[in-house]
């Protein structure tokens, strides 16, 4: 009988098998998500907009390398090949106002990857979600540049900057036309009510913002279309790369206030239909809220953190001093998610909630 | 189960690619006795068996090589008839490949059984006879964990246990030797769940066969169908649905308490292949010497079922089954979730080896760590309800207290959380070395303890014995003094007559 010279150069532990997936799959499956909400964003708003976007992300990896190499990480650029940094560039370039000049894609994709994400220990580390750090970073240091909305010229109508006016826009260097700058309506109604308006009145007035599905609206870079960010957003679902607790929670957390808030007083609060095609949170509940690393590991936990961020939405919006507040309800709750982990616990198997062997059962039987 | 876990539990396990045929559809092949066995005496979960056999000594088939040896221990029989060639050690089927004293066999080709007892009326024995049968022929838990089967049928009388659950789960991916029993030997199956109801007086027995098997199940229905208190139920396809408490749950729905039997639950679980064991047993006297297992992966030329006698060299299965596609990237002995790499191919045989694989390269690839993502995959594929994730970030920080806190112990092993990891984290390989290094910590605190005692009664005998003398050396000084005192006395009584 030949004998076999086959011998184990080490010992290997089970299991000897490995389902499908990695983390650059998944990664690489959230940006195909993301691709149809941003191609139509940069058709809604022009060449500007492809342009920062493009900055954003070419900065959040060259960030990340930076970063990777100061670690003493080996092989840097595998590491970056996982897709993570460039997916966190994505997500803030989706929140940017969309004519922002560079230096604002630049320094946000700094905050998002050194600040958000390197200095807590790179991926899987950080505690708050990388993009929605930037952008609340950037909001609260240069209030006039990210709130400055530009009424959608779809690239290829007529008065859309062309190559190279873009380019002149997005090197700061064209100042916006006034007549280009537009409130988003979340905006439009905060100051509305500041003034003493009610809202009715208010959005009767000719030129007041209007929200759609389709999304051909003033608003951040990749936030405007509802159904692309949902179409995107049921494929995750579809691929199971997310599920389903975090955006329902999101989306009851602020329409159900929402709902309830417009039936008692519509002349001091918004609908839910315009909270739901407005701002970031549809954005937030798909892609956002979703986050693995810095939302809670359980079910529960994360129907508790959605309904968390879409509630907190929902007072910031109606109640706070800022016209929207997804990206400060997500830091938010991001800062509670260990305490939500270790409330919503799954019960061992065998054992109560509180961690004690149940009573046998059966014997009778 | 309440409604919020409804809800949000998961559905627990993995759906691993079965690879079970064409193998499981290809009859059954039986091995040739090689010309030498190597039979190992600890086959089973706990003390080895003891020999009883010399060197030199003459063997028939069925006899008896080493006898059990303490409470939880199996005995040992001679696989084929021969001489016993050398009581010594060879490399155990253990990645570790430490020896282990075995019984060699120089066969010589008659393969003749000794005279064995059978018995015609099964049900006629009382009920510890068959335990007392069971044990005399040595059958341990077939499914893999090789658990001394006459004991957990004496000890379910005891425990009051109501519903036998015969295990045909076979939730490993590769392995239809299980599977093949059931379609080839249903009969005996049932019989042998049958003479077990006897043994346990358990009211029922509940056959679970994973829904992947319809042949299996067919077979069983079929051979089931004439009694009444033996149930064949399809199960979901599901691994790890052959573990006991899942399918203790899936079929009863009853929850075995955590660090308990199933017994505690009024169940017991056994394998079908130990139910046939125990049917050949109390009706043929024929001890276990032999096993079916399946022989697949993707070095193996011919994948299928071998019926192999214990002892026979893994090399020998596999040059029986067909030989191998060059060399294998890995050996594995059992299912590729929870089997055993090998260290190499000359191990032997033992009874509780359900399989053996030949894996390419291409299927035990190893992927490179990255780091946790917390995605929590591992936390839906968790068939105990644990945190994988957080679990190893207690370890992998040295804080196997907080590990524990949060259910290291519950864990079974089953391997899910690192099959689905998509950053490749070594989730349950951790587990296994925490739950190694509390063991051993275990081990030292107890020695430790041990020490501390012999050193405390040292010190309390050298205590007793320094006032043992110090008393010894006052009653000597007492008994000097009232001596003297009394010589003095006398002398001054002497003095004073004379005076």
């Amino acid at each position: 009988m030949s004998r076999l010279a086959y011998r184990a150069e080490r010992t290997f532990a089970a299991p000897h098998a490995h389902g499908d997936g990695s983390v650059g799959q998944t990664m690489f499956l959230v940006q195909l998500a993301l691709t149809p909400a941003t191609l139509f964003g940069f058709w809604l708003y022009g060449w500007p907009a492809f342009f920062l976007w493009t900055t954003t992300l070419v900065s959040a990896l060259v960030f990340e390398f930076f970063c990777l190499r100061l670690m003493g990480r080996k092989a840097p650029g595998r590491a970056l090949a996982d897709g993570s940094a460039l997916l966190s560039g994505w997500l803030l370039a989706m929140t940017l106002p969309p004519w922002s000049p560079w230096w604002v894609g630049c320094l946000g994709a700094f905050i998002a990857i050194v600040v958000g994400k390197q200095v807590f220990g790179g991926l899987g580390q950080n505690v708050f979600n990388p993009a929605m750090v930037a952008r609340v970073a950037l909001l609260i240091s240069f209030p006039l540049q990210l709130t400055a909305w530009v009424t959608p010229l779809p690239l290829v109508g007529a008065g859309a900057p062309g190559f190279v006016d873009g380019l002149y826009i997005f090197l700061g260097q064209t100042p916006l036309p006034d007549a280009m700058t537009s409130a988003s309506l979340l905006g439009f109604a905060k100051t509305e009510l500041a003034r003493g308006a009610e809202l009715s009145q208010a959005f009767a007035a000719v030129g007041a913002p209007q929200v759609s599905w389709l999304g051909v609206r003033a608003g951040s870079l990749g936030e405007s279309s509802a159904l692309l960010i949902a179409l995107g957003g049921a494929f995750l679902l579809g691929v199971g790369i997310i599920r389903w607790h975090a955006p329902v929670g999101v989306l009851a957390g602020t329409l159900i206030p929402a709902l309830i808030a417009h039936a008692l007083a519509p002349e001091r609060f918004l609908d839910a239909h315009t909270h739901l095609f407005s701002g970031a949170l549809l954005l937030g509940a798909f892609f956002i809220a979703t986050d693995y690393v810095t939302t809670p590991a359980t079910a529960a936990g994360r129907l508790a953190f959605g309904l968390g961020v879409g509630l907190v939405t929902w007072v910031i919006r109606s109640l706070g001093g800022y016209p929207e507040g997804v990206a400060f309800a997500v830091l938010l709750m991001n800062g509670i998610t260990p305490l939500i982990d270790r409330c919503t616990r799954p019960r061992i198997l065998g054992r109560t909630r509180g961690g004690e062997a149940i009573a046998a059962v059966g014997k009778e039987a | 189960m309440g409604l919020l876990e409804k809800i949000f539990a998961s559905t627990w396990g993995v759906h691993p690619q079965d690879y079970k045929r064409p193998a499981a559809d290809l009859a059954a092949r039986a091995m040739p006795t090689p010309e030498r066995l190597f039979v190992p005496l600890a086959q089973h979960l706990g003390a080895p068996a003891l020999p009883t056999v010399l060197v030199g000594q003459k063997v028939k088939k069925g006899e008896r090589l080493a006898d059990p040896q303490g409470a939880v221990s199996a005995a040992i029989h001679a696989p084929t008839s021969g001489t016993v060639s050398a009581i010594g050690e060879i490399a155990a089927p253990h990645p570790s490949g430490l020896p282990v004293l075995a019984v060699t066999i120089d066969a010589d080709g008659a393969d003749e059984w000794c005279e064995l007892a059978p018995c015609d009326d099964p049900f006629a024995l009382d009920p510890d006879e068959i335990g007392r049968r069971v044990a005399q022929a040595g059958v341990v838990g077939m499914g893999g964990a090789a658990f001394p089967s006459a004991l957990k049928l004496s000890s379910s009388k005891k425990a009051g246990v109501n519903t036998l659950v015969i295990n045909g789960g076979e939730c490993e991916p590769y392995l239809s030797c299980d599977d093949r029993l059931m379609r080839d030997e249903a009969a005996a199956i049932v019989d042998g769940v049958r003479v077990m109801l006897h043994a346990t007086g358990a009211k029922r027995a509940l056959v679970g066969i994973e829904d992947n098997k319809p042949e299996a199940i067919a077979a069983m229905t079929l051979a089931a169908a004439p009694f009444g208190d033996v149930t064949v139920r399809a199960v979901p396809a599901r691994y790890p649905m052959g573990s006991e408490r899942q399918l203790v749950l899936t079929l009863t729905g009853r929850e075995i308490p955590a660090g308990r039997l199933p017994a505690d639950a009024g169940v017991v679980v056994h394998n079908v292949g130990t139910a046939r064991a125990v049917s050949e047993a109390i009706r043929y006297g024929r001890p276990l010497v032999e096993r079916l297992l399946t022989v697949n992966g993707g070095a193996a030329c011919a994948p299928g079922n071998v019926l192999a006698p214990v002892g026979a060299l893994v090399e020998d299965v596999l040059a029986f089954a067909g030989g191998l596609k060059g060399e294998p990237a890995r050996l594995v002995m059992g299912g590729p979730m929870m089997g055993m790499a090998l260290p190499h191919a000359r191990v032997p045989v033992v009874k509780g080896t359900s399989g053996i694989l030949a894996l390419s390269a291409a299927e035990a690839v190893e992927h490179e760590r990255e780091p946790c993502i917390r995605c929590a995959t591992c936390v839906r594929a968790c068939p105990m309800g644990l945190l994988p994730l957080e679990m190893a970030r207690h370890i992998e920080s040295d804080d196997l207290k907080g590990a524990v806190d949060i259910g290291l112990k519950d864990c079974i092993a089953c391997g899910c959380c690192s099959y689905v990891c998509p950053a490749h984290v070594p989730l349950v390989q951790l587990f296994a070395f925490a739950k190694g290094s509390l063991a051993a910590e275990d081990r030292a605190k107890q020695r430790l303890e041990a020490t501390r005692k012999l050193a405390q009664a040292k010190n309390e005998r050298m205590a007793a014995e320094a006032r043992e003398k110090a008393e010894a050396a006052a009653r000597r000084k007492a008994e000097r003094a009232a001596a003297k005192a009394k010589a003095e006395a006398e002398a001054a009584a002497a003095n004073a007559e004379a005076a």
